[in-house]
């Protein structure tokens, strides 16, 4: 009789691992279904319709989601290209420029945003910049955005360029390529993945950010996260629930993306 | 490796070393002047006297942290006795931000331990499927919560027609509730670093201790939790953090009865009663707390990799 | 001191990590048209030597001329010399035309120049079919002769390999070294080949410099190393040997006379000058005969014998307990000692050597 022993499983722990798949996605899930519903109730399914998502685009509230959802991309997208920048010059530093002089220190600057707690980061950007006058808007959020950014982008670029070998470069510069030509024609291609994924993971951060953007904005400026807290202060409607879902929707295509981008680079090198 | 100098000088590269000030520049001008000069700023916001309606006045004071540690009456001119609304809401913090790290350790042990056991293909999906509710919008997530666990919402929905409960479980504005937010804004930090303390798990240990009698649940507690230790006490880390200084989760789920430090903070920056010093001075405790914790860790890790 | 015939001249060159010093003042020469091998264990400053040429590391002292210019300071892109990398290096997201092409474009060649001499150095390496490959789409010989190729591309004026057969398997390595060889030849510049394997040294170079520990130890044909090794450690690295303690008498004139264990006197050679007391000579295993043992110039008592195919080991202990190694062709009529006899052994007319310790 073949005696059956897997010392990797224990009993429970599949269900376990399940259930926390289940309470991962299930208000996810229900949010999803919920905004398809017919009926301006938020208790009762009433059947199937896209009236929710006809109001987001047409609705009254329409016209401030939408500068809302705009102005959100802006920051994300500039936010995440400067962290992106930041982060590749800081990575070439860190892992290309042998043992220098305050290495240990950069690298816990570059790190900081992540050790700090959100609620500080906050309050520390509310009275900067209202110290030196400088008044809520997209400057400030944009500035406050690239440097809680920064982190985000430089992990997987870090991760990439310790990955890979030197002696690229180096034979690069064997063939008579200046450092410069060796950076844009050898490293930066084979870095490409780990930036593209890091410029992804920034982007998702910034749109993610609800807590900073809400302390330096300023009156009258909105973005996606800060409006649709200020609508769920007034109850939760069904049009924030369409809302979230295309904002679900878009998170989850980027996560993709960044994660593809990742995984094809490590496969080809 | 003829270069194999000690110290392991040959393993870092110097292509770009001419330029070193060009490169790490700006991420040294941007975190230090967006960050780290308001950080500093805070803590000294945090000793000056309060200006009303938000701002400060710049006359150095002790104010701040006296209202936090004392009481002097309504009129401030009774004897000082210690203060215990603030303290309360730190205990408070500290309690359900460990509530929620060990709800999250609970569940992710067994969780990032099934992952790490299943092969290759099948554990980056799994990896994948865990990560992903994480990317989307915390708040989003948050407001989720609160849909799915209100008095009138969908789970209340389904046990009462299931017949399992006859009323609705009150969840919403709970501790728990709180709890269950954090755990489910924090839950993938918890996973990701067990997860790959387990992939580097040595199995061969499991057989030797199976060897030497023990059984499944003796190894576990002997052999594998010490082993993957480093990866769960990071894990305890990376959600204990967050959660406590949290602020979506306490706001949108937990209501006026579980008030924690994230909104104690937020209501000096933008509520009516404003007092900037009272609020830096409450955001320099929790950074004080939290580099407490981060520097036993270090030095645990110190002592540990030594 | 730099003419014609000297491609490199390496000067007094010292290279210091913190307090490690990895180099301790090498001085060498490599001829024109010269085949050149730096041979050493791992960690023996070959390579640290190799990149100093390179110049990927710099040099604490000392100068490294290349046909009479000083280049220890001039960085790798401004060094008329090319680099076969131990891994190749080959950029991945090039093709195999592009990655040769590489270094005449960096030099200011035109496209069509660049263009034409890769597809010269491609048919060098007899890899005319693959120009628009992917390195990845590639195997490992492949790889490494396009490593070659992109290294001779850009006309170097010394070509410096890093170890570029230890990837291949056994049977490739054996034959690209024929390859190399006569690539050397055909190209006539120098090759500056960094090996720790002896056997690859011995079958490619012109002249062999073994190293040890940031030092030179030794400099000559692969025929002088393995023959007339100077010092205990270039006998041993090369090849089998038997290091055996002997008595000297006298030393004069490239000559010594010793005694060896059992107190049989001979003549061998030399290569220290002056030496009194104790030393060691080396005995090649394959330059010892056997014979009856009172005939021989050494006794020993049979400990085991092991079947090599080709060849018979006989291990034999010294009546001071020291261990030798014989090696007896295995020609099918040779009659074996048994396990414990006693044995005589004769050393061949100039196969001991008295070595500097």
């Amino acid at each position: 009789m073949a005696l059956k022993i897997d010392l990797r499983r224990f009993p429970g722990f599949f269900p376990i691992a399940l259930l926390c798949l289940v309470v991962l996605y299930a208000p996810l899930v229900v949010v999803s279904v919920y905004s398809f519903n017919a009926s301006a109730s938020i208790t009762r399914w009433e059947g199937f319709s896209l009236a929710w998502y006809v109001d987001v685009f047409t609705g009254p509230e329409s016209p401030k989601f939408r500068q809302a959802a705009i102005n959100s991309l802006i920051i994300a997208v500039l936010a995440a290209a400067g962290a992106t920048l930041i982060a590749i010059a800081a990575a070439v530093a860190m892992f290309r420029t042998g043992r220098f002089k305050g290495r240990t220190l950069s690298f816990a600057l570059i790190n900081l945003p992540l050790m700090v707690p959100e609620i500080v980061t906050a309050v520390a950007s509310l009275i900067f910049f209202s110290s030196i006058g400088l008044g809520g808007g997209l400057t400030t959020i944009l500035l406050a955005h690239i440097t809680f950014c920064i982190p985000f982008a430089y992990l997987p670029i870090a991760a990439r360029m310790q990955g890979l070998s030197d002696s690229y470069e180096q034979a690069a510069m064997d063939l008579y390529a200046t450092p410069w030509q060796a950076f844009r024609l050898v490293l930066l291609p084979l870095l490409l993945p780990g930036v593209m994924s890091g410029y992804l993971l920034a982007f998702i951060i910034s749109l993610d950010d609800f807590l900073i953007t809400n302390f330096v904005k300023g009156a009258g400026i909105e973005t996606l996260p800060t409006a649709i807290f200020g609508a769920v202060k007034q109850g939760i409607r069904p049009n924030i629930m369409a809302i979230s879902t295309l904002m679900l929707v878009v998170s989850v295509i980027f996560v993709t993306l960044s994660w593809w981008a990742g995984r094809s680079g490590k496969s080809k090198a | 490796m003829a270069a194999a100098a000690p110290g392991g000088a040959s393993t870092s590269s110097r292509i770009y070393r001419g330029n070193v000030l060009r490169l790490i520049g700006p991420s040294w001008v941007i975190i230090g002047i967006f960050l780290l000069i308001p950080v500093i700023l805070t803590v000294v916001y945090s000793f000056l006297t309060k200006e009303f309606r938000g701002g400060v006045q710049w006359t150095p004071t002790l104010a701040a942290y006296d209202q936090f540690f004392f009481d002097r009456g309504l009129f401030g001119d009774e004897p000082p006795r210690i203060e215990w609304t603030y303290l309360g809401i730190f205990w408070r913090s500290v309690w359900q931000a460990a509530s929620a790290t060990l709800l999250c350790l609970v569940i992710g042990f067994p969780t990032a331990w099934f992952i790490a056991t299943r092969d290759p293909r099948q554990r980056a999906t799994w990896l994948f499927m865990i990560t992903i509710p994480y990317w989307v919008n915390l708040l989003i997530r948050t407001v989720s919560m609160k849909f799915l666990i209100r008095d009138e919402g969908p789970l209340n929905s389904l046990l009462m027609w299931t017949g399992i409960t006859d009323a609705p479980l009150g969840l919403i504005n709970t501790n728990f509730a709180v709890q269950l937010g954090l755990f489910y804004s924090y839950l993938p930090f918890m996973v990701l670093p067990i997860y790959a303390a387990v992939e580097r798990y040595d199995f061969s240990l499991s057989e030797a201790a199976a060897d030497l009698y023990s059984g499944m649940w003796t190894t576990l507690r002997l052999v594998i939790l010490p082993t993957v230790r480093p990866g769960i006490i990071a894990g305890c880390i990376l959600v204990f953090i967050p959660s406590l200084g949290a602020f979506l989760a306490p706001d949108l789920l937990g209501g006026a009865k579980t008030f924690m430090i994230g909104s104690l903070i937020e209501e000096q920056f933008k509520g009516a009663a404003g007092n900037w010093p009272f609020g830096s001075a409450v955001a320099t405790i929790l950074m004080t707390i939290i580099m407490a914790v981060l520097l036993v860790y270090a030095r645990a890790q110190g002592k540990e990799s030594k | 001191m730099a003419d014609a015939g000297t491609a490199i001249s390496i000067d007094r060159v010292v290279k210091r990590y913190g307090s490690f010093t990895a180099l301790h003042g090498i001085t060498l020469e490599v001829g024109a048209d010269e085949f050149f091998t730096l041979l050493g264990p791992s960690g023996c400053g070959k390579t640290t030597l190799l990149r100093a040429i390179a110049g990927f590391d710099d040099v604490t002292e000392g100068e490294i001329r290349l046909y009479g210019q000083n280049i220890a300071n001039l960085p790798p892109h401004k060094r008329p010399v090319n680099t076969v990398f131990q891994h190749y290096a080959l950029f991945p997201h090039m093709t195999v035309t592009e990655n040769i092409m590489f270094g005449a474009l960096r030099l200011g060649w035109s496209r069509s120049d660049a263009e034409a001499r890769a597809r010269e150095v491609l048919s060098l390496v007899r890899l005319d079919s693959f120009a628009d490959r992917k390195p990845g789409q590639l195997s490992g010989g492949q790889q490494q002769r396009v490593a070659l190729a992109r290294a001779l591309a850009p006309r170097p004026k010394v070509l410096l390999l890093d170890e570029p057969l230890s990837a291949l398997d056994l049977k490739l390595r054996q034959a690209v070294r024929a390859e190399l060889k006569s690539l050397q030849r055909e190209t006539g510049i120098a090759f500056v080949f960094v090996t720790h394997d002896q056997e690859e040294a011995l079958t490619m170079s012109d002249r062999i410099a073994v190293m040890s520990a940031g030092r030179v130890q030794q400099v000559g044909t692969p025929r002088e190393i393995y023959e007339a090794p100077t010092n205990r450690f270039v006998a041993d690295f090369i090849g089998e040997t038997n290091l055996i303690e002997v008595e000297v008498k006298r030393v004069s004139d490239g000559r010594a006379e010793v005694v060896l264990p059992g107190g049989h006197i001979t003549q061998c050679a030399a290569a220290s000058q002056s030496h009194a007391g104790t030393g060691h000579i080396s005995l090649r295993p394959e330059r010892l005969t056997l014979c009856p043992a009172e005939a021989g110039d050494l006794g020993a008592r049979v400990e085991s014998l092991i079947y090599l195919g080709t060849d018979i080991q006989v291990w034999a202990r010294l009546p001071d307990n020291e261990r030798l190694i014989l090696r007896v062709q295995n020609a099918g009529s040779i009659a074996l000692p048994a396990v414990g006899q006693e044995i005589g052994i004769k050393i061949e007319a100039d196969a001991a050597r008295l070595l500097v310790d």
